[in-house]
Order: structure tokens, then sequence, then C-alpha cells
């Protein structure tokens, strides 16, 4: 027997946390960081619904993997850029306001 | 209450605390850390919830690669950013923002869901294990040429195409 509410809450705190994390950070890569939460939380609902809903596809955990893998190709790709930037531009800060350029 | 609510709760307070830490933190490195922990204890909820290979595939392809990765391209960047945080009114924008998304996606799925007690009725390794190679075999085929897409082109991003021998 669970609660099914304290997974989806703590899945909420995840997504705040991360979406505060995207908004308020200049480093890219923490910017990274905040989407990688964001992405977390989302699996955590997936986990918690597949778990109290029967289901006979396993579509829960199922899905969750796929999330899991393809934030996995996500942040190598993002990663990617953000050290392409950092060795075309120099600077990998997302408020950045001087250079001209 | 049940054990498993409790439970649920030790791991899910270590799992937001270090989440938090890891969007506030001012060292790069630190956070980066806290993002260990915080994707760490999250596989620790999904075993309490009873989805072992989920918590499992969790702990390798995040904690083991993922955040690696992440630290790898912090300690490249290292000197990438002239702050690490944006200025002090749009952080607490930010706040609101990230506080009113909490508020939004915790009520509604609290809502949908109730605050009533319920059997852990998921299936097991073996359930999904059937199903991932039977009904969802074609998206999960697809998902090996994504992780292809996804070599060559972080490899065709990341080099200029002048590293190469000459």
């Amino acid at each position: 027997m669970i609660t099914p509410a304290v997974p989806l809450l703590l899945a909420a705190v995840l997504a705040g946390a991360g979406t505060y994390g995207v908004l308020a950070r200049r480093h890219l890569v923490l910017v990274l960081v905040g989407v990688e939460l964001i992405l977390a939380a989302a699996g955590l609902v997936l986990v918690t619904v597949g778990q109290v809903a029967p289901d006979p596809l396993a579509s829960g955990p199922v899905l969750t993997l796929f999330v899991i893998t393809i934030a996995a190709a996500e942040v190598v790709l993002a990663l990617a850029v953000v050290l392409a930037l950092y060795r075309a531009r120099g600077h990998v800060d997302a408020g950045y306001e001087g250079g001209g350029s | 209450m049940t054990s498993r609510d409790v439970l649920f709760i030790a791991v899910g307070l270590l799992t937001a605390a270090s989440a938090v830490l890891a969007v506030t933190s001012r060292q790069v490195l630190h956070a980066a850390l806290w993002l260990v922990v915080s994707l760490g204890a999250l596989a620790g909820c999904y075993l309490v919830l009873g989805a072992e290979l989920v918590a499992l595939v969790q702990l390798l392809v995040y904690v083991g690669a993922v955040v690696v990765l992440v630290l790898f391209a912090l300690m490249l960047t290292w000197e990438g950013a002239g702050s690490v945080d944006a200025p002090r009114g749009h952080r607490v924008l930010a706040a609101l923002v990230g506080v009113g998304t909490t508020g939004l996606v915790g009520g509604t799925l609290v809502a949908a869901f109730g605050w009533d007690a319920v059997p852990v009725t998921g299936p097991d390794g073996a359930g999904v294990a059937v199903q991932v190679f039977g009904t969802w075999v074609w998206p999960f085929e697809l998902l090996s040429l994504l992780l292809l897409a996804a070599l060559v082109g972080a490899v065709a991003i990341a080099t200029d195409g002048k590293d190469g021998p000459q």
C-alpha cells in the first residue's frame, strides 16, 4: 500500500526546482542540470502512475526507460553544443552582455 | 500512512533537498555533485515504489554516465561564465515561476489521484521485459538509432573538423 500523492508531490517539487534552475542560472551546463531535474520529475510521475494503476502493457516503467534514454541522448548533444560554443566564443554565459559581437 | 510511505518520505526528502541545493549552490562543482545525490536518491525512490528495473537503469545511465559527462563539461568550461547565478531580481522572478510550477503540477496531480492509500500493482522485471520486447519493440529499436545519431552528432558538433590527422 502506498499513498500516490506523496511521490507525485515530490515530482512537483523536482519540476519546480528544475524550472528555477533553468531560469536562474547563467552557466549553460548548470541550465542543463535544471533540464535533467525536470526530466527526472517526468520519470517519477510515470513510474508512480505505472505502479498504482493496473496496466497490461506496463507503459509506466517502459516509458520511463524511454525517457531516461532520450534524456541521455539529449544531454550528450546539448553538452557538445556547449563545448562548441565555448571554443567559438570563449564563454558559456547565458547572461553575457559585453564583447560586442 | 503505510510503511512504504514512511520509507518514501525519507528518501524523497533527501531527493528534494539535494535537488534544491543542485539549483541554488554557488559553486558549479558542488551543484553537479548535488545532482548526483539527487538522481541517486531518486533511484532509491523508484526502488521504494517497486520498480527495480527502472531504479537500476536510473543508477547506470544517470549517475553513471550523464553526471560524469556533466562533470567533464563543467571542468572543460570552468571559467565559462562571469557569475554562476542571474541577478537578484531575475532570481526572485525565477523562484516565483518555480514555486508556481510546483503548486500547479502538485495541485493537478493530487487532485487527480487523491490522498487514499492504494496497493502497488506494478509489473515486475520479467513483466516489463516481456512488454519491452513485445508491445514496445519497435520504439525500443528506434531508440538504438536515436543513440547512434546522438553519438555521431555529438562528435560532429564537438570537433570542428580541423582536429583529425592531416
